[in-house]
This record gives C-alpha cells, sequence and structure tokens, in this order.
C-alpha cells in the first residue's frame, strides 16, 4: 500500500519506454527503469501532463466508468462549469442539464451557482484578511499538491474556503435526502471533470477524511451521450436561458474568471505549471505581498484547458468570455444574495473542514550532517556529468540522474555517455579526449 | 570547524542584469529544501538572500554571495563591488531608500530592503567602505534555542 494515492496510472504492458512523460513532467517524478516508466509517488502532483504526452495512450486517467452510476438509489451530476464551454454558443447551461438528466444522472445540479456564493466568501474573507499576502485559490488541486510538496512554506497562504465542488455536493445530499426520504450514502454525487486530478482530491483530499463527492466522471466519457441526448431537449427562450446563468459561477472554468467577475483590483491570475512556478518563486522571496489573491491552474487558460475535455482550449475559453461579456452587456446578474451569503459566511458555511498539511519532499537525508554530505557528493558528481540532459540512464536531468545516485536509486554505470568515454579511455590510456582524435597523431 | 559538515558554494551576482536577477536566491533556497531544512528557515533564508541580491543587481558593479550550511546554521556572506553605503545608519532606516524611479516602477525601492534582512536573520552585520562596496553577514540558526557564536 502506498501513502499517496494517484489519479493517474501507468499501463505497463503498453508502456515502450520511449521517455515523452519522463521528459514533460514538470516535477521529475518520472523515471524509466528497465524499459519502462516508473512514478515517483512522492513526487507526483497529479497534473496530467504525462497522459498527454505518452504516445503509446499507457498512461490512463484514473476517474470513475459512467457504468458506476447504478450503485447509488439516487445519482446527481455536479458539472463542473468547464462542460458549458464544450458546446457552441446557442446551447446554454439549461439545456446541458436537462441533457444530463436524459442520459442516465436522475438529477443535475448547476454548481456555477455554489461557485458564486464562493467567490462572494472570498470576497468577505479577502476584506476582513491581515495576514501575509497573497492568498492563494485552492480550486485547482494539482496547484494545493504543487505547494504541499514544493512549496510547504507557502501553504498557510492557501485560501480555507472550500471549493464549491465540496460544497454543492455536500449541501445537495442532504437536500435530496431530506426531499426523497434517503439516507445521504444512497444518493451518488458525481463530479464531471476537466481533468484527472479531480479525482484525486476526492479519493484523498488535502484536508479531511472524506470528500463529500462520491466519484468524477471524465468530460470527455460523456461528452458523445450528451450531445446526442441535448438533440431532444427543447429550446428555451435565449434570453430565459440566459437569465438563469450565474455570470460570477462561470467565470470559474477559465482563468481570470473569478477576478474579473468579483472586479478583485490586487489580484493576479496565472495558468500553466511553468509559469505557476515563477510566481511562487516570487512569493518565497517576499514579493507579490501588495497582491491580494492569486487564481491559479494548472492547465493553461485554466479548467478549460483540463486534459479530458473535448473542444478546443482557445474555442472554450472564448465561449465562456463571451457569455459574461453577453451577460454583463444585458446587465444580467442571476448573482446569489450577498445577504444571504454574508449570514453562512458568519456561520462557517463556506470554510473548510480541516487544515491542508504540507507534504514535503523527502530530503537527501533525514539527518543533516549526511544530507550535507550528500548534497556534496551530488555536486561533485554532476560536474563528472556530460550535462546534456539526454536521459537515456532513465532520469530526466544529469543533475536528478546525480541526486539518484546519491540515494542510491540508480547506478553510475547507467550514464552510457560516461561509459563510453571510460571505455575509450581505457582502449587508449594517458589521451585526455574521450574522442580518438584520428589523423592527429604524431 | 571541520570542512566536511559544511555545504559552501559562491555565486557570481552581476550588476544591473536584471534578466538573471533571483537565480542566485532561488539556488540557495532549492539546496536547503534538499537538504530537509524547516520551510520557516527557508523562508526567511529566501527572503534575506534576495533582498541582498537584488541590492547587488541594482546599485553594484558586480558581487559574490557565498552560502555556508553547517549542521547548526545557515550562514550567507555579501561582497559587492561598487559605491558603498556613506551612511549604514540611515540606509537601515525603514523607508529609506535612494531607489530611482525605475527602480520603484519594478517595485523595489520600499526603503525596506535592508531592514528586511536584518528582520529576517538571527545576527547581522554589515560594513562598507564608499567607492569601493559593501559587505554582508547573515546568520540564520537553525535550532532556534541554540544561538551559538559564529
Amino acid at each position: 500500500m502506498s501513502l499517496y494515492s494517484h489519479s493517474i496510472q501507468i499501463n505497463t504492458d503498453r508502456c515502450a519506454g520511449r521517455m515523452r512523460c519522463m521528459r514533460t513532467c514538470p516535477t521529475q517524478a518520472i523515471r524509466v527503469r528497465s524499459g519502462k516508466a516508473l512514478m515517483l509517488e512522492e513526487k507526483c502532483i497529479d497534473c496530467g501532463e504525462c497522459i498527454t504526452a505518452c504516445p503509446n495512450g499507457a498512461i490512463v486517467p484514473l476517474t470513475n466508468p459512467f457504468g458506476e452510476l447504478t450503485k447509488f438509489r439516487h445519482t446527481i451530476a455536479i458539472p463542473s462549469p468547464a462542460l458549458y464551454a464544450q458546446f457552441g454558443r446557442e446551447i446554454l447551461p439549461d439545456k446541458i442539464l436537462n441533457g444530463l438528466k436524459k442520459i442516465g444522472f436522475d438529477d443535475a445540479f448547476d454548481q456555477a451557482l455554489t461557485c458564486g456564493e464562493v467567490s462572494f466568501a472570498i470576497q468577505e474573507y479577502i476584506r476582513d484578511y491581515k495576514g501575509p499576502k497573497p492568498l492563494i485559490s485552492n480550486t485547482c488541486p494539482v496547484i494545493v499538491r504543487l505547494i504541499q510538496v514544493r512549496y510547504p512554506d507557502l501553504v498557510d497562504l492557501l485560501i480555507p474556503i472550500d471549493n464549491p465542488r465540496e460544497i454543492a455536493a455536500r449541501e445537495i445530499k442532504k437536500k435530496k435526502a431530506r426531499q426523497y426520504g434517503l439516507n445521504e450514502e444512497d444518493i451518488g454525487t458525481f463530479y464531471l471533470t476537466p481533468c484527472p486530478s479531480k479525482m484525486i482530491s476526492i479519493k484523498q483530499p488535502a484536508e479531511k477524511g472524506k470528500s463529500h463527492l462520491d466519484g468524477a466522471i471524465a468530460i470527455s466519457d460523456i461528452y458523445g451521450p450528451l450531445l446526442s441526448a441535448m438533440e431532444a431537449v427543447a429550446n428555451e427562450s435565449y434570453r430565459k436561458s440566459l437569465e438563469n446563468i450565474c455570470i460570477l459561477g462561470i467565470g470559474w472554468a477559465m482563468v481570470g474568471g473569478i477576478c474579473r467577475t468579483l472586479r478583485l483590483r490586487n489580484s493576479l491570475s496565472v495558468s500553466g505549471l511553468t509559469d505557476i512556478i515563477k510566481v511562487f518563486d516570487d512569493i518565497e522571496r517576499g514579493k507579490l505581498r501588495n497582491i491580494d489573491y492569486i487564481e491559479a491552474y494548472s492547465c493553461l487558460q485554466g479548467c478549460v484547458g483540463g486534459s479530458l475535455t473535448v473542444e478546443n482550449v482557445y474555442i472554450s475559453y472564448n465561449k465562456i468570455l463571451k457569455l459574461i461579456e453577453t451577460l454583463e452587456f444585458e446587465k444580467i446578474k442571476a448573482c446569489p444574495d450577498i445577504r444571504e451569503v454574508r449570514r453562512r459566511y458568519q456561520e462557517k458555511y463556506f470554510f473548510m473542514e480541516g487544515k491542508i498539511e504540507v507534504r514535503p519532499l523527502k530530503p537527501l537525508d533525514d539527518d543533516l550532517t549526511r544530507a550535507i554530505a550528500k548534497r556534496k557528493q551530488k555536486d561533485d558528481l554532476y560536474e563528472t556529468l556530460p550535462k546534456i540532459d539526454c536521459g537515456a540512464c532513465g532520469s530526466p536531468t544529469c543533475l536528478t540522474f546525480a541526486e539518484d545516485v546519491v540515494k542510491g536509486e540508480a547506478k553510475l554505470a547507467d550514464c552510457v555517455i560516461k561509459s563510453a568515454g571510460q571505455e575509450l579511455s581505457a582502449a587508449a590510456p594517458g589521451r585526455k579526449s574521450k574522442i580518438p582524435l584520428k589523423g592527429k597523431e604524431p | 570547524m571541520s570542512g566536511e559538515n559544511v555545504l559552501s558554494q559562491s555565486f557570481e551576482i552581476i550588476g544591473g542584469n536584471f534578466g538573471r536577477a533571483g537565480k542566485a536566491s532561488t539556488t540557495v533556497k532549492d539546496i536547503l529544501k534538499e537538504l530537509g531544512i524547516d520551510p520557516s528557515i527557508i523562508r526567511r533564508t529566501a527572503i534575506a538572500t534576495y533582498e541582498a541580491e537584488m541590492n547587488v543587481v541594482m546599485y553594484a558593479e558586480k558581487g559574490e554571495m557565498t552560502l555556508r550550511v553547517t549542521p547548526e546554521m545557515v550562514h550567507l556572506h555579501l561582497q559587492d563591488q561598487g559605491p558603498g553605503i556613506p551612511d549604514i545608519k540611515l540606509a537601515m532606516k525603514e523607508g529609506y531608500s535612494t531607489a530611482t524611479p525605475e527602480m520603484r516602477e519594478m517595485g523595489f525601492g520600499a526603503g525596506m530592503g535592508l531592514p528586511n534582512i536584518k528582520k529576517n536573520s538571527d545576527l547581522f552585520e554589515i560594513s562598507s567602505e564608499v567607492g569601493k562596496g559593501t559587505r554582508l553577514e547573515i546568520f540564520i540558526y537553525l535550532n532556534p534555542k541554540v544561538k551559538a557564536n559564529p
């Protein structure tokens, strides 16, 4: 039994050891050993970059199959607002929610409404907050994991307001149990997810024992059936459907959506792990203290860029953006009642149920003196390596290889360049160059 | 102190090179993480090294930062070749700054650099010679109870 569960699985039979995943992984969590990819569980933050990178389809997301609905007496779909971005402009959330009821769910809940409430709750929290800044959004599970693993000193900056998907699942379960006289356990809540990482926040929440969601189904798995089912859904009037959209909530599908609809002045929106790492490095240095809130998503452009979505990310980003602009232009504000949100905020309705703990990477050694010695060994070893990051040893870079050797997880002989050099100098003793210089013999 | 237990690494800092600014402090931070140093100490070191590094980038011609980690402490030594500081007491005052409008535009020059370094270190020494350069010594102890003499 491993300590951490992950939402990604490597199918060793299908893996051809082509190393694309190893080179793509932003946290250097993949090695190739004996020709097969291997995940270092401690380092993986479930971003899913490797799923897209693998040419053999050997890395798969562990979402729930559509068929698992039968385990519950009453099932509710809770779609990520990113689902609304997957279809053409004329298809609005109303129609999509109705379509979901035709493909096997007993009910579909518009999570955008909860997103809107949580937006207000975030605003309340920021207004009264006096601690160190900037606060960081916790909605993307990859960002939460990245902070737990690589930036443990920033963990207290994660905003303690819970995710809309968790609050939505908690409340809808209570409501439906009352309505139908069922136990909460009989009600299955399924998140329709744009990425595999939500699965991990359900299976192993960062801050509490158990999630209120019972599973996550990939948007790409339901897309086909949903598209055909919607053909049978009668069209409501466009204007009426628009009036049902929560402008604050719909923005959660894309990066910057929360800050834009809340009109937060001192906020920053970042997407894509490479850029996020730069921003987090700046926070660690004490910069950005004048920023109140950072919206950060692992996927480029936010949830619409998730690896389990169907539509081109720029098209779906644009759909949400245009929808927000239309709602602004038409002055449609189907928002939650702010007074009601404030009342519930006072009752701690929006707060996380536990504290997010750090999960820092294992140091080179638990004993500092030995860790210092190993770090020196690593530096010395690295100096002797070719530094071309060819990856043939099975580690992504020469630096990670040096670390793997020092930790006893790889053998120096695995460096093919170094081994070849040694063979050559053994064959021609006394010569300094690793390459025999033909025709230049004295 | 035996050399065995000391990790020592030096970084060159080039004045005016804003493109690479922050590189040294990021590397220092990564080394401390690899050694398993307590996150709160890493944060203090990160802030102190970054402010010190940026001072060299903004004001000096060039400088060198040397990190030494022992089982007891993190020690940073900075020596730059630059204009020096005529009045250290004044420079240590919160809010005092000689930053140009351009530097302020970039978010520096709030006059918190040196005070911030001092605030984040357990022991801080500064000396300067006008026209030659400035030297900083920053000590951060790993065990807060033992404030051993460096």
